[in-house]
């Protein structure tokens, strides 16, 4: 064996090419090549503009909340670039391949679901609600940080290095065939020799470890933090649902971990927990994966509901419908989450009145699902609804969430499952919750919050633009696939058999397209955005005249958020004070401020953690042990400084503040009507 | 906005479109051609009618809060209305009554359609071994065997005694018999009949590989004297399926043959006992 482990010259996806130069290989070595062309220009960028060192100090070794968050959410959107990309190879090739082949091999096409799908749940939709979450949710409880901020950042480092991973297995060896779910024994040593499955394994579990490290961070930070009157039945929604989304993230990811470290130990060890053969049982993995995956998908969908809560309540002028119902509900859904797993397979063989019970189980989370629905529809009843691109999202994720919800109520039913079961049908169906209610949440968050993070809002006309081909979009890649799958149109079909699928998997791939297109104008909304941030700047911070006490702060916000930590009498408590007249008052006092001082420690681990990944996937042993060297390095280091703190002097603190508070007080206040236009800079007229 | 009132008439033509569409043997349970299939087709539709009380009320009641509530619409405005007690009742009530009754249903059609249970009495019962990629189908009575392909009596019950030879599988007939994994080491039992003769899909629907996507049988349904003489056709076959013939069957594909005129005794426990635990061995009794 080399120095370098399993690794050789030839698994470059290049080499690939040059061995056979089809489209298949030509395929995988552009996406390769895109990886590498892509580091290489954000390299020069950073060196040419002199970036490396803000870069450095500003957001790589910060542990400011708000800065994590936005680095999680970049992180989001770089990534979902790829699987996006991945899901229009994936629809092209199934156009292309009606009773043939096609251009891509079934191999590939493996790979290709496999990544997407890994992609999309661990390091797009988990950074995207990790990423908000982080952001908003201190600034709602009024909090100056997290509790844990260095955690905080490992985290992210951690979540990071998961996704190098896959980047670099597009350039380096090939990756997992075995779909997200990762189901031994196919992912065993047996069926699935080489590199893919151990990408598979490591990516997920630093993913795992990160969001485990993300849930305790956020859930001791709203039992901790929260400011003066902040009682839990005044927290804002969103925080409510990050509550409940982190509680799920502690119990949840642990299995996961456990499930991928038990299959690293079957395929480097030769342990036999999920082999066929030799006392290995599979079925324990699939009962271990799933009592992560269905939790997951609430850990997913949770966060979109806070926001929904949020755009629903903020875009019609008025108070939330049915708050204690809805905190209910969310409690609800948070528990019965963990007594369903075994609805991903009822076709294992087990009783049916096992079957029976927990198909049950599952269809009572329908009730607080229906009654939350109802309640954002009441929540814009007797409101002054303004049509912002959130809300629009908004409306759009009622509508399609319910044709979600029927067709989850048809698959909690076993007996329906035994025909739907892997089928397109399954996929229309979470892609279906997924999309309208995860991702556009997503994304209506960073419409709602983005002038708050960076101080001016996103083109209006742009963003409406790119909803629509979302929109649109969805309907069509997605609407046929629960058609195909009653046709008996399979998932992971690298090709289907000649006969009906043709048309609509022509329609589904004019929606995958048109959602790429879509997140094509957003890309450029954000370019058009920044250039012409003077025009879009709301600098007084509240330009959607908002309620929480997160709008009650300049845009952006200073590092330490709160000059004076706020005191709340009630919900809505900044929507309360604007009625009152004293949103802007002066604080009567100023204190020094003390913030966590920036660490490397973060940046450092992320490194080692990609080097230990990287050493274990082509079994480069020194690698490893020099990563982990590292890490513990890193973290004895760290124990030697005292220093973690840094003193924000009080008469700094009062210049800022007053400097902000002083003009905002006298800013013209903007009617909604204006929201929209250049006349909003942040200060909001009440609506009375 | 404009897309929301298309949204129903979309989710329609989606769900009819398999009902114009040609589907020939590949396709779902709504096109069901066994007891089993035809009561999946009837609770997935009962759900769908049960679920539209909650589905329809929103779909209606969205475009009209939207006009009606809009800013400047001529909805009056109630900044603080966020509270109703009769409101509350009927929003968790309905979902509550709905579960119960949908639930009631899951519950007795599961225990009904039980994959396990026979159709009937004196069901046939025929032994099946998956692998990557293929499938042998044993009729254990007549001790003969086909290769992706299953040849069953039209209107007599079968049950299925399936294990797998390679990664978990998933046996899948939709316009029969829905479908339940099979596994190494195990024997999972499907149950399902056909209601006339006719030519049918079955697939696996659990991937396993680059083989997966055309890993697909043909059932087919005969009128019983038929159905002997296809048994007698395979009777006069060559060869002998037991695990050295099964073993060479996995290796070429091009050369499979399409059946065995004799099957060793045991063939199902064997392939299965190939992935007991040697050190379980004396444990069981
Ligand atoms: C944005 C547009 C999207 C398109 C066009 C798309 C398309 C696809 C396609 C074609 C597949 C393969 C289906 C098959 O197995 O036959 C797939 C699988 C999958 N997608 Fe997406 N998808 C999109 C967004 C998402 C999002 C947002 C998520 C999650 C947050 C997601 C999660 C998944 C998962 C988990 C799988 C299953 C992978 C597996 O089989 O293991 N997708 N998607
Ligand atoms: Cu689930």
């Amino acid at each position: 064996m080399t120095p370098f482990g399993l690794l050789d010259w030839s698994d470059l996806v290049f080499a690939g090419f040059l061995r056979d130069p089809s489209v298949n290989e030509a395929v995988a070595s552009a996406a390769g090549a895109f990886a590498v062309l892509g580091a290489v220009a954000a390299l020069v960028v950073l060196t040419v503009k002199g970036w490396w060192r803000p870069l450095w100090s500003g957001w790589l070794t910060s542990l400011d909340h708000k800065r994590i968050g936005i680095m999680y959410v970049v992180l989001g959107l770089v990534m979902f670039a790829r699987a996006i990309a991945e899901a229009s190879v994936m629809r092209a090739q199934q156009m292309a391949a009606l009773g043939e082949p096609g251009f891509l091999s079934a191999e590939h096409f493996g790979q290709l679901f496999t990544t997407h799908g890994t992609i999309m749940i661990f390091f797009v939709a988990m950074p995207l609600l990790t990423g908000i979450i982080n952001f908003v949710m201190p600034l709602q409880i009024g909090a100056r940080d997290v509790t844990f901020p260095l955690v905080n950042a490992v985290s992210l480092a951690l979540t990071a290095a998961g996704a190098a991973l896959l980047m670099v297995s597009l350039v380096v060896g090939r990756f997992s065939t075995g779909g997200w779910s990762g189901y031994p024994p196919f992912t065993g040593a047996a069926f699935s020799p080489g590199e893919g499955v151990d990408y598979w394994i490591w990516a997920v579990t630093l993913s795992s470890l990160g969001s485990t490290l993300t849930g305790m961070n956020f859930a001791v930070t709203i039992y901790k933090e929260r400011c003066p009157g902040m009682h839990l039945f005044r927290m804002p929604l969103f925080t409510w649902t990050a509550l409940c989304t982190s509680i799920l993230m502690i119990f949840a990811m642990a299995p996961l971990t456990v499930a991928t470290l038990m299959l690293a130990l079957d395929r480097y060890a030769g342990f036999h927990f999920f082999t066929a053969g030799s006392g290995g049982d599979m079925m324990n993995y699939a009962n271990l994966f799933w009592l992560f995956g269905h939790p997951e998908v609430y850990i997913l969908i949770l966060p979109a509901f806070g926001v929904w809560s949020e755009v629903f309540s903020t875009f019609s002028g008025k108070t939330l419908y049915g708050y204690t119902s809805l905190v209910i509900a969310t409690m609800c859904i948070a528990v019965l989450s963990f007594t369903v797993w075994l609805h991903h397979f009822f076709t294992m063989g087990q009783a049916a009145s096992i079957n029976a019970v927990f198909g049950v189980a599952t269809m009572l989370i329908g009730v607080p699902t229906g009654v939350k629905v109802y309640d954002w529809l009441l929540t814009m009843v007797r409101g002054r609804i303004r049509f912002r691109v959130p809300l629009i999202l908004g409306c759009y994720f009622l509508a399609t969430f319910v044709i979600g919800g029927l067709t989850g109520v048809l698959l909690a039913n076993p007996t329906v499952d035994y025909g739907t079961h892997n089928s397109l049908f399954l996929v229309a169906h979470f892609h279906n919750m997924l999309i309208p209610g995860l991702l556009f949440g997503m994304f209506a968050a960073i419409h709602f919050w983005f002038p708050k993070a960076f101080g001016f809002r996103l083109h209006e006309g742009l963003g409406v633009l790119s909803a629509f081909l979302w929109m649109g979009g969805f309907l069509c890649a997605f609407m046929p696939l629960y058609a195909l799958g009653l046709m008996g149109g399979m998932r992971r079909m690298a090709q289907l058999p000649e006969g009906p699928f043709g048309p609509l998997l022509a329609v589904a791939l004019l929606g995958a397209l048109m959602i790429a297109a879509g997140f094509a104008v957003f890309v450029l909304q954000l370019w058009w955005s920044v250039r012409h941030r003077d025009r879009l700047a709301v600098p007084h911070g509240d330009p959607w005249d908002g309620r929480t006490l997160e709008w009650a702060l300049p845009a952006p916000p200073p590092e330490w958020n709160f000059a004076v930590l706020p005191e709340v009498d009630r919900r809505d408590p900044f929507d309360a004070a604007k009625l009152a007249g004293i949103a802007y008052a002066l604080p009567d006092r100023y204190e020094d401020i003390e913030m966590p001082a920036n660490s490397a420690v973060a940046p450092a681990l992320g490194a080692a953690a990609f080097a230990v990944a990287f050493g274990l996937v082509w079994h480069i042993w020194w690698l490893v042990a020099f990563g982990l060297a590292a890490a513990l390095a890193a973290i004895v280091a760290r124990s030697f400084v005292t220093e973690t703190t840094r003193t924000i002097p009080a008469a700094h603190v009062r210049q800022v503040t007053e400097g902000w508070r002083s003009i905002a007080r006298v800013a013209t206040p903007c009617p909604r009507r204006a929201e929209a236009t250049g006349a909003n800079r942040g200060r909001a007229r009440p609506q009375q | 906005m404009r897309l929301i009132p298309c949204l129903p008439v979309l989710l329609a033509a989606s769900l009819a479109g398999p009902a114009v569409a040609e589907t020939g043997t590949q396709a779902g349970f709504l096109w069901a051609a066994g007891p089993i299939a035809e009561a999946q087709r009837a609770h997935f539709l009962s759900i769908i009618g049960w679920m539209s009380v909650v589905i329809v009320p929103l779909f209606v009641a969205l475009p009209v809060v939207l006009w009606r509530y809009r800013a400047g619409g001529p909805g009056a405005f109630r900044p603080d209305w966020g509270n109703s007690p009769l409101g509350e009742a009927v929003l968790w009530g309905v979902p509550a009554l709905l579960v119960a009754v949908l639930g009631w249903n899951l519950w007795t059609e599961t225990l009904r359609m039980d994959p396990y249970a026979p159709l009937g009495p004196d069901p046939l019962v025929i032994d099946v071994v998956t692998w990557n990629w293929g499938f042998v189908f044993v009729h254990g009575a007549a001790g003969v065997a086909e290769v992706d392909r299953l040849t069953i009596p039209a209107g007599r019950p079968v049950t299925l005694r399936m294990t797998s030879d390679s990664v978990m599988q998933s046996v899948f007939i939709p316009r029969l018999a829905g479908q339940l994994y099979a596994m190494p080491g195990m024997v999972t039992e499907l149950n399902l009949a056909a209601d006339g003769p006719g030519t049918f899909t079955g697939r696996n629907s659990q991937y396993n590989g680059p083989g997966f996507a055309t890993q697909s049988f043909d059932v087919i349904a005969l009128p019983a004297g038929e159905y002997d003489a296809r048994i007698a056709q395979l009777a006069a076959m060559e060869g002998t399926l037991d695990a050295a013939g099964f073993d060479a069957l996995k290796g070429d594909d091009a050369a499979r043959p399409q059946g065995f005129g004799a099957v060793s005794d045991g063939f199902l426990a064997e392939i299965v006992g190939r992935y007991a635990d040697p050190r379980m061995a004396g444990m069981v009794h």
